[in-house]
Parts: C-alpha cells; sequence; structure tokens
C-alpha cells in the first residue's frame, strides 16, 4: 500500500516537473529580431520544484486527506440522508426563493453602480443557467452549444434595432421566439443522439453560429460586432441624459430630478431580476406539468419512457426548445446592457461556464443554480487581483468543490445512492 | 387480439427474427421460451415497434400497427414490462406509477394506483421511496405495477423472473395468473420454462429467430424435446 503511493505520488511529482519546467522555466526574450530563450530565475526554478514537492507529499498523503474531505462533505448537510418530504422541501424553497427576490428588488438602491452591473450579468447568468438546467439538468441532454441561443436572441435585438429600430420590449419576445425556434431546429438532427455524441454535435452547432455571426460581415459586421442597441425604455422614457428616440421622453425630467447615470443601471438590473424571477416560475410550473416529469423520466430510462407511450420526439424537442427560449430572453437582456455586441461574447468558454453552473448548482435544483451564478460571476471577480491566475484559482475552486460535493450546491431531491463503503 | 404473421427483424444487416409467426388470442395467458440469444427480446421489441419488423405484419385488435411509431402503440391498451424492469430509480414508487398512467385523467390515475396497491401492498408501504433503494422482486412487482396503470388490455412481460429469488418468482406468477382473472390477456416472454408453461393456456418455443414448436403449455411441458432443452432433461 504504502510502497505504491510512493511510487504514484514520485511519478506525479515527475509529470508536474515534465509539464511546469518548460512552460514557467524558460522565458522568451526579444533581443532585436532574434528571439532568445533565457533560464528563468532561481525563484522561479525553486518555485517549480516547491510545486513538484507539494504534489509529491499530497499524493504520498491522499487517501488520508481524501477521506478527511469526505468526511467534511458528510458532515455538511446530510448528503446520506434521505431527502425531506417535497411538499415540505418545496415549500422551504419558494420561502427562501421570495426573500431572497424581495432583497434583491431594494439592493441595488444601496449598492454602487459596479456592484449593481456585476448583479444585472449575475442575473443573466441565472437566466441561462436556469434554462440550460432544463436541457442538462431535468431532459439530461448534454447540450455544449448552449450559447448559440444566447448569440440568437443577443443578435436579434442588435440586428431588429440596427436595421428597423425596434425597441427592447418589442425585441424580447421576437428574440426569446426566434431562439426557440433555433432550439427546435438543432433539436431534430440530434434527436438520436445521447450522451457524447449529443454533446459532440450541439457543440459543433455552437461554433457554427459563432463563425456565421464573425463572417457574415455586411449583415452582422462580423467581428467588429454591432453597436449603438438601445437601452430599454420605461413606457417611453428613456435614461440617458438626452432623448434619442423619437416620440420618447426623459426620465429625469418626467419626474423633475436630477440625471444619474445609476438610474440606466438599475432599471437595468430590476428588468433582468424580472424576467430572471419569470424565468424560474415558468420553469418551476413546467416542472410540476406532465412535460417536466416526460423529461425526468426519459433522463431517467429512455426505453422505459417510450415503453409508456411517450414520444421521444416531443420530449426532446420540448427540453431543447423551452430551453433556448430562456436563453434567448437572456440574449436579448445582454445586448441592451452592454450596448454592443460581437462574436466574441459568445465563444465556448461561455457554453462552459453556463454548464458549470447548471452542475455546481447540482442539476436540477433552482436555488442551487442561482448560488452557482452567482458564485461564478463573482468568484473571478473577487480573484482579479490575482490577474493571470484568476482562472487558475478558478479551476481549482471548481476541482475542489467536485471533491467536496459531487452533486453539487443543492442537489435536486434526487442524489445517488451510495453503499457503505466496507470497513 | 396480437397476431404476427411471417415477421423478419434486423439489426442492421443481421436478421434477428427469420419469419415468426404468433397469435395471442382474448384473455388467454401465452408463453413464449427460448434461450438466451433466440430473439425474444427481439420479437417482443418488435411488437412495440422498435426496432420495427422489416416485412411480415403485426396486427394488434384489428389493426396493422406494424409501421406505427412506438409511442402510438404504446398508446392502444397494452402494456409492456421491459427486460430487466427498467423502472426509474431516481423517482419515488408513486412518480414511477403516475409515469405509467401519464395519459390518462387524474381520476382514472388515483384508481389505478390504488389497484396497484392492493395488488402489492409492498408498494402502497415503499410509496415514497425512491425506486432504485428498493429489492429485485420490489422493482419487478413496480415494473408490473406501472405497466397496469395505463390500464391495458394486454400485457406484455420480458422475462419477468430474471434474477430474482424462486420465492419471490412465485409470488410474481402468482399475480401474473391474477392478471387473468381480471380480464388482461398475458404474453409472457421467459427463460423459466417450468413455471411460465405450466400457467399458460398455449406455448411457443423460440430457437435462433425461428418458431420451433407450437403446443399448448401442458404438451409442451410433457414434450421430450422441450424437456431436454429447456427443462434440464
Ligand atoms: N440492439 C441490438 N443490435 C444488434 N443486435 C442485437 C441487438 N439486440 C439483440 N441483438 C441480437 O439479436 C439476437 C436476439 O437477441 P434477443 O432478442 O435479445 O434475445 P433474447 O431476448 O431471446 O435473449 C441476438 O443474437 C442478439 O445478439
Ligand atoms: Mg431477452
Amino acid at each position: 500500500m504504502a510502497a505504491q503511493n510512493i511510487k504514484h505520488a514520485l511519478f506525479c511529482a515527475v509529470i508536474t516537473l515534465i509539464i511546469s519546467y518548460p512552460i514557467l522555466g524558460f522565458n522568451l526574450e526579444a533581443q532585436g529580431i532574434n528571439v532568445t530563450i533565457v533560464g528563468a530565475n532561481a525563484t522561479t526554478i525553486m518555485g517549480v520544484f516547491l510545486a513538484a514537492l507539494v504534489v509529491f507529499v499530497f499524493q504520498l498523503f491522499r487517501d488520508s486527506i481524501m477521506g478527511k474531505l469526505g468526511n467534511l462533505s458528510s458532515l455538511s448537510s446530510g448528503t446520506h440522508k434521505e431527502p425531506m418530504a417535497e411538499n415540505k422541501r418545496v415549500k422551504i424553497e419558494s420561502w427562501v426563493l421570495t426573500g431572497i427576490v424581495v432583497l434583491a428588488l431594494f439592493w441595488p438602491f444601496f449598492m454602487s453602480r459596479g456592484a449593481v452591473d456585476l448583479a444585472t450579468l449575475v442575473l443573466i447568468y441565472i437566466m441561462l443557467a436556469l434554462g440550460l438546467n432544463v436541457v442538462v439538468g431535468l431532459a439530461g441532454l448534454l447540450d455544449l452549444g448552449y450559447v448559440a441561443f444566447y448569440a440568437v436572441g443577443a443578435y436579434t435585438f442588435a440586428l431588429l434595432s440596427q436595421y428597423l429600430g425596434v425597441s427592447f420590449w418589442f425585441a424580447l419576445p421576437i428574440g426569446a421566439l426566434l431562439a426557440a425556434t433555433f432550439g427546435l431546429v438543432l433539436g431534430f438532427p440530434v434527436l438520436r443522439l445521447r450522451g457524447d455524441y449529443l454533446a459532440i454535435v450541439t457543440l459543433g452547432f455552437g461554433e457554427i453560429i459563432r463563425i456565421l455571426l464573425n463572417n457574415w460581415t455586411s449583415l452582422t459586421g462580423g467581428p467588429n460586432g454591432i453597436g449603438g442597441i438601445p437601452d430599454p425604455t420605461l413606457f417611453g422614457m428613456e435614461f440617458g441624459r438626452r432623448v434619442k428616440g423619437e416620440g420618447n421622453t426623459s426620465f429625469h425630467e418626467t419626474f423633475n430630478i436630477a440625471y444619474s447615470g445609476e438610474h440606466k443601471v438599475i432599471f437595468l438590473y430590476l428588468i433582468a431580476l424580472v424576467l430572471a424571477v419569470i424565468t424560474a416560475l415558468v420553469i418551476r410550473r413546467f416542472m410540476r406539468m406532465p412535460v417536466g416529469r416526460a423529461w425526468e423520466a426519459l433522463r431517467e430510462d429512455e426505453i422505459a419512457a417510450r415503453s409508456l407511450g411517450l414520444s421521444r420526439t416531443a420530449v426532446k424537442l420540448s427540453a431543447f426548445t423551452i430551453g433556448a427560449f430562456f436563453a434567448g430572453f437572456a440574449g436579448t437582456v445582454f445586448a441592451s446592457k452592454q450596448g454592443f455586441i460581437s462574436p466574441e461574447s459568445f465563444v465556448f468558454l461561455e457554453s462552459a461556464i453556463i454548464l458549470a453552473i447548471v452542475v455546481l448548482g447540482g442539476m436540477g435544483s433552482q436555488i442551487g443554480v442561482v448560488l452557482a451564478a452567482i458564485a461564478v460571476t463573482i468568484l473571478p471577480e473577487l480573484a482579479r487581483e490575482f490577474s493571470e491566475y484568476r482562472m487558475l484559482i478558478f479551476g481549482a475552486a471548481m476541482v475542489l468543490m467536485m471533491v467536496w460535493r459531487p452533486q453539487g450546491l443543492m442537489p435536486m431531491r434526487r442524489i445517488h445512492i451510495e453503499l457503505k463503503k466496507q470497513e | 387480439m396480437l397476431v404476427l404473421e411471417d415477421v423478419h427483424t434486423h439489426y442492421g444487416k443481421i436478421e434477428a427474427l427469420h419469419g415468426v409467426s404468433v397469435e395471442v388470442k382474448k384473455g388467454e395467458i401465452v408463453s413464449l421460451i427460448g434461450a438466451n440469444g433466440a430473439g425474444k427480446t427481439t420479437l417482443l421489441m418488435t411488437v412495440c415497434g422498435n426496432p420495427q419488423a422489416s416485412s411480415g405484419r403485426v396486427i394488434l385488435e384489428g389493426r396493422d400497427i406494424t409501421r406505427e411509431p412506438t409511442a402510438q402503440i404504446m398508446r392502444s391498451g397494452i402494456a409492456i414490462v421491459p427486460e430487466g424492469r427498467r423502472i426509474f430509480s431516481g423517482l419515488t414508487v408513486e412518480e414511477n406509477l403516475h409515469m405509467g398512467g401519464f395519459f390518462n385523467t387524474k381520476g382514472e390515475i388515483r384508481k389505478s394506483q390504488e389497484h396497484v396497491y392492493e395488488l402489492f401492498p409492498r408498494l402502497k408501504e415503499r410509496e415514497n421511496q425512491r425506486a432504485g433503494t428498493m429489492s429485485g422482486g420490489e422493482q419487478q412487482m413496480l415494473a408490473i405495477g406501472r405497466a397496469l396503470m395505463s390500464k391495458p388490455n394486454m400485457i406484455i412481460l420480458d422475462e419477468p423472473s430474471l434474477g430474482l429469488a424462486p420465492l419471490v418468482i412465485k409470488q410474481i406468477f402468482e399475480i401474473i395468473g391474477h392478471l387473468r382473472e381480471e380480464g388482461i390477456t398475458v404474453f409472457l416472454v421467459e427463460q423459466n420454462a417450468h413455471q411460465a408453461l405450466n400457467l399458460a393456456d398455449r406455448g411457443y418455443v423460440l430457437e435462433t429467430g425461428k418458431i420451433r414448436l407450437q403446443d399448448t403449455g401442458k404438451n409442451l411441458l410433457a414434450n421430450p424435446d422441450v424437456q431436454n432443452a429447456y427443462l434440464g432433461g
């Protein structure tokens, strides 16, 4: 046992050296027109060896360390207990959600502009994750191209406003419906696919949309993106210093208050909040309806679901369509918030982040998704001072999280059954 | 009630059923026995339209369902207890049953649920337990209960005794006998030939995709070939 551990630990340490030494141990320096390789300074090399040592020690005592972590997870709220009764759980969840929403309504009036802006982004991610949760968490269809529908929503609004002068409120349902249509269309070819194959095809679809937006320069402006996307209005009142749209009035003049840039930010935040709440409520409703149970049944066992007369086509397409619809919602809000969009906002990393939120939150659970969206959006911001190590820290946090609570922050009541390990 | 006429079924290029003809009459228990890989499951799945027969006809209550989609067939008064049970292990017992009555009204579901609990009091005790945590026998009861939720005229069972203890198997077969008394036609597929033929009005023996023998259950049990091949001599 111990000998095996030492061998394994040694192996891991060597791998660490092999990987990190060439990356960190050499620097490329430009001298005139030539690039030369210079060995890194002593501290860096010391650091590399130290890292290898840390890996060695960790692997050596891996079993006891992981054992402790495992115990931690059983301490932290009854992982192994039967989940509480369904209606009690739903009640508690409803109360908690209501509390959060009330808090969120008043909160921005006391916060800085930057914080409210970030919170709006969190809300957008919540919408996205709630939508993807339908596809991945409930229906069990691994969709890696979800960002495509987000892009469809955003570009629908951007293009409609640029070419037809359509306002936010008109574009919102159009963007969502168009995204839903895309979801439906993508759904057809992937109906027969499952698991890895489905993931790859949806990944491809996401990339196709992005590349299309990037290269259709005449329509979308290509990599330059589309700017000047209007802000939402409140019953024809604009939030800018000067009124841009015909027939609109301005918010601060109507109410006879001093102009403040914060009004707009808070207004956008409130819109995002309302839309996120609507998203959560609608999806909750779906989960209770037969279609929601059909999603779960199909995820649990496709053959059994079909043997009961469920149509695979209808069930899968409904999940894809509804998920895409809310991505379109979020996309429209995003376009309005940014005022400028380009294909760069819709890269695969976005899909990955949204998926991470769903997995972190615990597949299928709404509160979990909300918490995870907050964590995943805020964490990189907090870690900003670590600059280039930001993503590294983010990644490490994810790994730790998965070790600590593989079932997510707040799993839906259905958790895996674990047999007690024999001592 | 159910008729298969010269049915051929393929998996890709490989033919798994080479022209099978079977008939199940209303109110009967018909058993189909055969060794592993004979094509029993394939035959049942062909009835369900997954995969579809490449030639021949499948007729359910006078209606040709050979080319109908699975979802439509399974809503026509026929229910299957699939091989390996295939309950929804993450859902509770009650939720599993409700899935079985997916296309029925709430009132109908409540009534069938009570009926299933009468047949299987054990399921009532476990109502709120997640199905995956139950024993194999209980899961098999749940699979049968779930199939009954749609109030089928005919029920198809694919090796319901697979992997169960003798005592549980006996219980399951008693229930199957009881179903006939309720007027449900039963098409039973088994490797457990002795009990299946004992219970059956008529039986078929399937060998490598072909029907070898067909007779009453009693006669098949007495048939020396069947005894040698399926009843351990
Ligand atoms: N999905 C499948 N794809 C290809 N071949 C299959 C498939 N399912 C079954 N078969 C083949 O069809 C034959 C019959 O299998 P099956 O109907 O499962 O037999 P049984 O249920 O009698 O054990 C076997 O040779 C098996 O290998
Ligand atoms: Mg079989």
